[in-house]
């Protein structure tokens, strides 16, 4: 199936070209992080996770979120979501691709990174985190790739093939839940130490996810001859829905139990990101086009009209792309650093290296999806023809 | 070890599945107890727990200068203001982002947020309150470490192995008191004067300060302790006859942050 990859239009090769060289200039600029330290980056020892960790955060929900196709197809049988489960988990594949990446970039020591493995050490949240990415990595790769292939022969999948769909439920939410609890467990950081943090997470992946499933969906459509399905793209248009609203709802649970008990270790980080901290604000205006932006969009998502239009559904998804990605990205890590423990106030901002290698990951995450899906699509076409 | 043989072959079956061997295997079962076992356990037979006392009513800039000074120049920290050649003079603006420091000073809303009263004592509120590692009984760096690298001895010492680190820096995300450093640049070329008795650090790992462990396996006092002439006391709180017991017994003290239950072992007579 592999070789439906190789063949294509020239659009094709040109995306494929440019996605490769996003990832190409990334690279250098990688190299020359390898060659003088993490300093290269605006990371520092009061912000000292940055960008990298944040995409890292952000696709774990959008792997994640291939759980919100397969689910409703496996468990409630709803057919329709048949053609499209397929998408959902090679966008997962993408996703976690990105992920394991981003990790790596963000390692101190790469050279190092089978330590984990060498002195593996069940208390830190980070070693389970490491296996669910992992074995969901695996499973998407083995179920996507497995499916297709009978798909493509008109045979039903094997039997193990369906034990293995439905553990990756499970294992769908597993990995959002260890990757909050990164921190969310954690004494000293008043902004990540909520209970909330594991169902915000995932509240924002399923708003996410679906929102570039939806976006994916329609540029299949346009592209190619398979059409992943109106029905399709409302049902998701659903899930997207709620999760957004669900979202918004979660977030204002936090501001309520953060301010009306007044604790200042809680309340400091939600000062410095919607208003300012001794004179530092740079990422107000960010949080408040996020927080405003999601609300509305929630509320214009709940529009039956505004979402059986597609153009219309398309740049609400966009939009809901766009604020979690602010809230999840920019805000969380930062936030939960600025105050630091001495309640001083360091702002962090990346460096055009760390942007150029932010975006060779990103590139590299797609050029997997690109071909990925184009295997998928190819199928798809030529069992309807 | 107190495990018969059934649990033996549960174990060493469970370990064999997760392709684990030597002493990953060993860690499952005794978790912590490898390091424990190999690290120095200095003074006499019973469990020694080392902890300092800073002593603030004897506490002034010159002498916080002078234990940071010792400090620094025996572990080999980086001064980022000092490169020993002009060619990697350090913008001012990052000079806080790169910092390395183990021993550092605080004014007293900084070193205890939060528990600053709306009147105190002019001279309190301006005193160099000097900040360390707490070396936490409960310590959440140590908890939060993918490799162990970061680990508690039984004397309470909590370490770093600088080789094992991967520099994933879960450990300064954990640290509710800011006192880890991380090598975001190589530190050699801001080493004015090496010090032969400790390793220099290479990019990436992630370091602090050590209750000078590598002294105390020679029966001396931490760096700081010997150059505070008396300001900070240091010894094994579990010995009825320590000074560091005396005088906890002596004087009320507070710690930074006791309410995060991990347990500080610095103290600080106001």
């Amino acid at each position: 199936m592999l070789e439906r990859a190789l063949i294509g239009t020239k659009r094709y090769y040109l995306l494929l070209a440019v996605l490769a060289g996003i990832f190409g200039v990334g690279f250098l600029f990688y190299l020359q992080q390898l060659k003088f330290g993490l300093g290269i980056t605006g990371m520092g020892r009061d912000v000292s996770w940055g960008f990298y960790i944040a995409q890292f955060t952000y696709l774990v929900g959008v792997a994640a979120s291939a759980v919100m196709v397969v689910l409703p197809y496996y468990l409630h049988n709803y057919k329709a979501f048949g053609r499209v489960t397929i998408l959902g988990e090679f966008l997962a594949v993408a996703a976690v691709t990105m992920c394991v990446t981003f990790v790596l970039v963000d390692m101190g020591r790469p050279d190092r990174v089978f330590n984990v493995f060498k002195y593996p050490t069940p208390n830190s949240v980070m070693f389970w985190d490491i296996i669910v990415l992992n074995g969901y990595l695996l499973l998407n790769i083995l179920i996507g790739w497995n499916v297709l292939e009978c798909e493509r022969h008109s045979a039903a999948p094997p039997k193990w093939i369906k034990f293995l769909s439905y553990v990756s439920i499970p294992w769908a939410v597993s990995i959002h839940t260890v990757t909050a609890f990164l921190y969310a467990g954690l004494p000293g950081r008043g902004y990540w130490l909520t209970a909330i943090m594991a169902p915000r997470f995932l509240s924002s992946a399923f708003a996410a996810g679906p929102s570039l499933l939806v976006l994916l969906c329609l540029l299949v459509r346009k592209y190619s001859k398979f059409d992943p399905g109106k029905e399709q793209i409302q049902s998701l248009a659903k899930v997207v829905t709620y999760a957004t609203l669900i979202n918004v709802f979660f977030f204002f649970c936090e501001v309520f139990t953060v301010f009306y008990s007044q604790i200042p270790d809680h309340m400091l980080h939600f000062q410095y990101l919607f208003a300012g901290l001794d004179g530092k604000a740079r990422l107000v205006p960010f949080m408040w086009f996020s927080i405003v932006g999601m609300t509305i969009t929630a509320i214009l998502l709940t529009n039956p009209k505004l979402r059986q239009n597609e153009n219309t559904l398309a740049a609400l998804c966009g939009m809901v792309i766009i604020t979690t990605w602010i809230d999840k990205g920019l805000g969380l890590m930062t936030g939960g650093f600025v105050p630091n423990p001495m309640e001083k106030v360091t702002e962090y901002a990346p460096t055009v290296p760390e942007a150029a290698i932010t975006l060779g990951v990103w590139a590299l995450g797609f050029l997997v999806l690109t071909l990925l899906y184009k295997v998928a699509v190819s199928i798809k076409e030529e069992i309807s023809s | 070890m107190g495990m018969d043989r059934r649990e033996f072959i549960r174990i060493s079956g469970l370990a064999a599945l997760l392709g684990l061997s030597g002493k990953g295997a060993f860690e499952l079962v005794r978790p912590g107890q490898v390091e424990a076992a190999v690290a120095a356990k200095p003074g006499a037979e019973g469990v020694v727990r080392w902890a300092m006392v800073v002593n603030m009513q004897k506490m002034d800039e010159a002498t916080a200068k002078k234990c940071i000074e010792a400090c620094h120049r025996v572990h080999n920290v980086p001064d980022f203001t000092k490169p020993k050649d002009a060619k990697d003079a350090v913008p001012p603006e990052v000079l806080n982002r790169y910092e390395v420091k183990w021993l550092w000073t605080e004014h007293f809303h900084n070193a205890f947020p939060g528990e600053e009263p709306p009147v105190m004592p002019e001279k309190i509120a301006r005193l160099p309150f000097l900040l360390l590692c707490n070396h936490c009984d409960n310590p959440p760096c140590v908890r939060v470490c993918p490799t162990k690298a970061t680990f508690r001895r039984e004397d309470g010492i909590v370490n770093m192995d600088m080789h094992r680190c991967i520099g994933c820096r879960f450990c300064m995300a954990g640290c509710p008191f800011g006192v880890r450093s991380f090598n975001w640049r190589d530190p050699r070329p801001y080493i004015t004067q090496e010090y032969p008795g400790y390793p220099t650090r290479e990019i990436g790992v992630v370091e602090k300060c050590t209750f000078c462990a590598e002294r105390l396996a020679q029966n001396l006092m931490p760096a700081c302790v010997e150059a505070s002439r008396g300001t900070l006391i240091f010894g094994d709180l579990n010995d009825e006859k320590s000074k560091v017991r005396d005088t906890l017994k002596r004087y009320f003290t507070i710690r930074r942050k006791v309410h995060l239950g991990t347990n500080p072992q610095v103290y600080y007579i106001v």
